[in-house]
């Protein structure tokens, strides 16, 4: 990135490293107003309390019964909870039209739109300066990926107003794509012979595809496990009658654990059946460029342990005592599996899949 | 599927009640009868006991997990079977450790006891579990829908009309009416339907998406037919590898593999009769100054393949292009020089002469290689060799390759002489020379200046011995040294009969995945009550595993019969319906 190049396909690459910075800058930004978007969400779920409360306060005067329902809305009951959650997940399934209008989050998405849009530009003139896919190496797969992960985030928004996770998704993205521009960058060169097949094109775009549904799977992963905590955390104080601290504000307008978890085992199983691919695509393509289809290269047998951490997750599903947060953490190791897998494993094992592009 | 056991030991049963929402395994075998008869444990007893721990969903996930961490030692310690040389240079590098990562079998994780033990306890545990739920889902196949409940409305998804029938219309009538369109309705969209009237009400009853138990349990079979796949073909299977130098001819029979790994069932004076010729081994390399200079590509080894008894013909092997021949696969696995070398006695006698393949060192094609003179000469002789495609001296008088192609060839060569060490049948690499037992003639470390030729020349060998040569092979009135030297091909030849086997049953176990995975299986009712002049119509759905989309289907489901059902009532007698929304 540092040199600049002289000649004129090498300058379109440069414009493509231009195009991806802003898009990193962009994203950034949409990560702030996100941010912003969750504090927000906090305050007006304090705010609506504070004004449930009000309301029941000048019933229960009304009522002259003040002192004893003053107590009780003091404190979060589990049934509020659920109605609070219950409204959540119908806001989460609105079609875009009905949403609630959320200022920050629509800037989230704007910029995160703007961000996809350069971030695409950037992947879209590094492939025609290279004359090829744009996935050829770690540089380039976490260029795709990164834009895979974005593109599948805001498809998602057209059925689910999953812009809870924005701050997730923007923030994974600026890490990884920036931190793959600094340390991963590497100039155009020709293909290597073994990287020159259209098991290229399927297996590695299939692979960033699955990679893209863990991502969201492991946001919602992530984000059950903090509302089961608060769930539990106010069924405990409900039950102790002392007063507590239920977590981020922002959970309050986040649907149930279960429904997180139901939505993040939807993403997991097409990120499964993906990934399932990716293993046998490979395997053709190993089998037509090494001469054998398994062979327990370093990169095999981290795809197949992510592969059975996924199944594993899906069979928790169906195993009393391991729903709920136990399959969560499945989810989430499985997600840095892939992380490591992608990172660790590229750089520092020794393997047949050496196509980093850096010495 | 030991619905007995789970009944008071929850643990063990991979059933999770009718409640749940199971993906892979639907809660269909709450249906199963229940043989509640507790058997007193003696040794069939604890036999059983321990077959259901084995068989119990939460064991197939101890053991995929540990499946997963078993795997993952095997990608840090090199493996014999991916990377011996790796297995080598950990035993040079850790010498105290090496052999207790051995006695742990770290160097073969994949083949070793535990991890064997732990995939064969999962796959038994696999097969002890979907056979008992194929005779479930047989017999569910060929039973009918369950009789309509009684209460649907306890049911989450339940919608409910009142359709008011025309003055005139005949309730019962108009009631079969409505069940029959409703049935009719669900047939059409893949359900399987049956009638359930009484107690005053008509209803349908219909179920839908077996596939996904089909799928659930296609898919594990697949996977026990890969492993099968696997574990049978790989005793057909034989890989061995080969150099064949430009013009030279392999023969494929035992002779011509420099290394060789059959399968338990390969008979190895049997190999199909073929011959391989490499005419010509093409590559390119990116010239320099442009970017990945030197970087080479597009290797081609263009052969003859001559099939016994069939004329011959052109083929190519080609980077992630193998030739497919008589059901071999020959796989290009490198490329390197091998420089022609004549070597005289002082009496002018050739007592050797070959193309000896040089192996690459670097990426500019430094590559060493070994001559070994046996015969011929007074004493045995040893050569050790760099061969430098473009050679450039260095300030330390040393030479390094500087472009992979054939612009300035050099050969340096460093003599020995004594006892190669091979007369006793030891089998020695034709790639190293153990210079025990030899004394070094030329070489730095004898101050005697090492061999320096170019293609064309001659030099003296040492002590008068006689003299070698560079021979140059460029074709007659070729102006510079490009074709000065013949290249060699690493040819890997593979046969493996699983193989196909293991694509089939993968692409049937994703099939099967994709079937268990995102068909819904579902019940599904239509109950019509009669009463007075007014018809309730109910619809309700029940799920059966993980089937986030019911609720839009009991809609889906409303809609059209409601539409269907008013046109039906309307055409022959007038009819206004209204309706009741969701209870």
């Amino acid at each position: 990135m540092a040199a600049m190049p002289a000649t004129e396909t090498l300058s379109l690459d440069s414009v493509s490293v231009l195009l991806v910075w802003t898009a990193i800058a962009i994203y950034s930004l949409a990560f702030i107003a996100y941010a912003i978007d969750l504090a927000r969400r906090s305050a007006l779920a304090v705010e609506a309390k504070d004004a449930a409360t009000r309301e029941r306060e000048l019933v229960g005067v009304g009522a002259a019964s003040a002192g004893a329902s003053a107590s009780s809305s003091a404190r979060e009951t589990i049934g509020a909870v659920r109605a609070q959650e219950a409204a959540a997940k119908a806001a989460l399934e609105a079609t875009p039209a009905q949403r609630p209008r959320m200022v920050w989050a629509r800037i989230g998405t704007s910029l995160t739109v703007l961000g996809f849009l350069f971030h695409l530009a950037g992947d879209v003139t590094r492939g025609i300066a290279a004359g090829r896919v744009p996935w050829s190496n770690m540089y380039e797969f976490a260029l795709t990926g990164t834009l895979l992960i974005v593109a599948v985030y805001l498809v998602t928004l057209f059925k689910y107003d999953l812009r809870f996770l924005g701050v997730l998704i923007t923030g994974l993205t600026v890490l990884l794509l920036g931190g793959a521009t600094l340390a991963f960058y590497v100039e155009i060169v020709p293909l290597a012979d073994p990287l020159k097949s259209i098991w290229l094109v399927i297996h590695v775009f299939v692979a960033s595809l699955a990679t893209a549904l863990f991502a969201l799977a492991f946001g919602l992963s992530v984000l059950q496990l903090m509302q089961a905590r608060r769930e539990a955390k106010v069924a405990a104080a409900e039950a102790s009658d002392a007063p507590v601290k239920t977590g981020p504000g922002f959970l309050r307008t986040l649907p149930s654990a279960d429904a997180l978890e139901s939505l993040a085992y939807r993403f997991a199983i097409i990120g499964f059946i993906f990934w399932t691919f990716t293993l046998i695509a490979g395997s053709i393509w190993a089998n037509d460029a090494w001469g054998r289809y398994w062979g327990f290269d370093t990169k095999e047998v981290w795809t197949f342990v992510i592969w059975v951490l996924y199944a594993g997750y899906i069979h928790a599903r169906a195993t009393r005592g391991w729903r709920g947060a136990r399959s969560a953490w499945l989810s989430i190791i499985g997600f840095v599996a892939v992380i490591f897998n992608f990172t660790i494993v590229n750089m520092f094992f020794k393997g047949l899949h050496v196509y980093s592009g850096l010495s | 599927m030991s619905r007995s056991r789970s009944d008071d030991e929850p643990s063990t049963g991979r059933t999770t009640g009718s409640v749940s929402a199971d993906p892979l395994r639907p809660s269909d075998h709450a249906d199963a009868a229940a043989d509640v008869t507790q058997p007193a444990l003696g040794a069939f007893g604890w036999l059983r006991w321990g077959w259901r721990q084995l068989t119990s969903m939460r064991t197939a996930l101890v053991l995929l997990l540990l499946l997963a961490i078993a795997a993952i030692p095997g990608s840090i310690v090199p493996q014999r079977s991916a990377d011996p040389n790796g297995v080598t240079q950990y035993y040079a590098d850790n010498p105290d450790l090496a052999p207790i990562l051995d006695n742990l079998s770290l160097f073969d994780v994949y083949t070793s006891p535990w991890f064997s033990a732990i995939y064969i306890l999962l796959f038994i545990s696999l097969i002890g579990c979907v056979i008992p739920r194929t005779k479930h889902h047989w017999k569910a196949l060929r039973s009918r829908p369950p009789r309509t409940p009684a209460r649907l409305e306890r049911l989450d998804d339940h919608r409910s009309t009142i359709v008011e029938l025309a003055p005139g219309g005949d309730p019962a009538a108009s009631a079969e009416t409505a069940v029959a369109l409703a049935g009719e309705q669900l047939r059409k969209a893949g359900y399987r339907v049956e009638r359930y009237d009484g107690r005053g009400s008509f209803s349908v009853s219909a179920e839908r998406g077996y596939a996904r138990e089909t799928g659930n349990l296609v898919f594990h079979a697949a996977l026990v037919g890969v492993l099968i796949s696997v574990a049978v073909g790989g005793g057909f299977t034989y890989t061995g590898q080969s150099v064949i130098i430009e013009g030279r001819t392999f023969v494929n029979t035992m002779l011509d593999y420099s290394s060789f790994n059959p399968g338990r069932f390969v008979d190895q004076e049997r190999l199909v009769p073929y011959a391989l010729t490499l005419d010509e081994f093409s590559v390119e390399y990116v010239a320099p100054g442009l970017k990945g200079s030197g970087q080479a590509g597009d290797f081609v080894a263009h052969l003859t393949t001559q099939i016994a008894g069939q004329e011959a013909r052109d083929g190519e092997v080609r980077v992630n292009h193998p030739l497919d021949i008589e059901g071999d696969r020959v796989y290009l696995m490198g490329n390197g020089y091998a420089p022609t070398i004549t070597i005289r006695d002082a009496a002018g006698e050739v007592v050797y002469s070959e193309s000896v393949p040089f192996l690459p060192q670097d990426a500019n094609m430094t590559s060493l290689g070994v001559i070994k003179v046996p015969d011929g000469m007074p004493e045995q002789l040893g050569l050790v060799g760099f061969f430098y495609p473009t050679a450039q001296e260095l300030s330390t008088g040393a030479f390094t390759s500087t472009y992979p192609d054939l612009v300035y060839p050099t050969l340096t060569l460093d003599v020995y002489a004594g006892d190669l060490g091979i007369d006793d049948g030891t089998p020695r690499s034709v790639y190293t020379l153990d210079p025990t037992g030899m004394e070094q003639l030329t070489g730095r470390a004898v101050g005697v200046d090492s061999i320096v030729l170019l293609p064309g020349q001659t030099a003296d060998l040492p002590n008068d011995l006689g003299t070698i040569t560079f021979e140059n092979e460029s074709p007659a009135g070729s102006t510079d040294l490009s074709e000065s030297v013949k290249r060699f091909v690493s040819l890997s030849i593979h046969r493996d009969v699983g193989a196909p086997w293991v694509l089939a049953f993968a692409t049937l176990a994703v099939l099967g995945l994709l079937a268990a995975l995102f068909v819904p299986r579902r019940r599904m009712w239509v109950k019509v009550t009669p009463d007075g002049h007014t018809l309730r119509v109910e619809y309700a759905g029940l799920a059966r595993g993980e089937d986030p989309t019911l609720a839009d289907a009991v809609d889906q489901v409303a809609l059209k019969h409601g539409d269907a059902l008013e046109a039906a009532l309307r055409e022959p007698a007038s009819a206004s319906s209204r309706s009741e929304g969701a209870t």
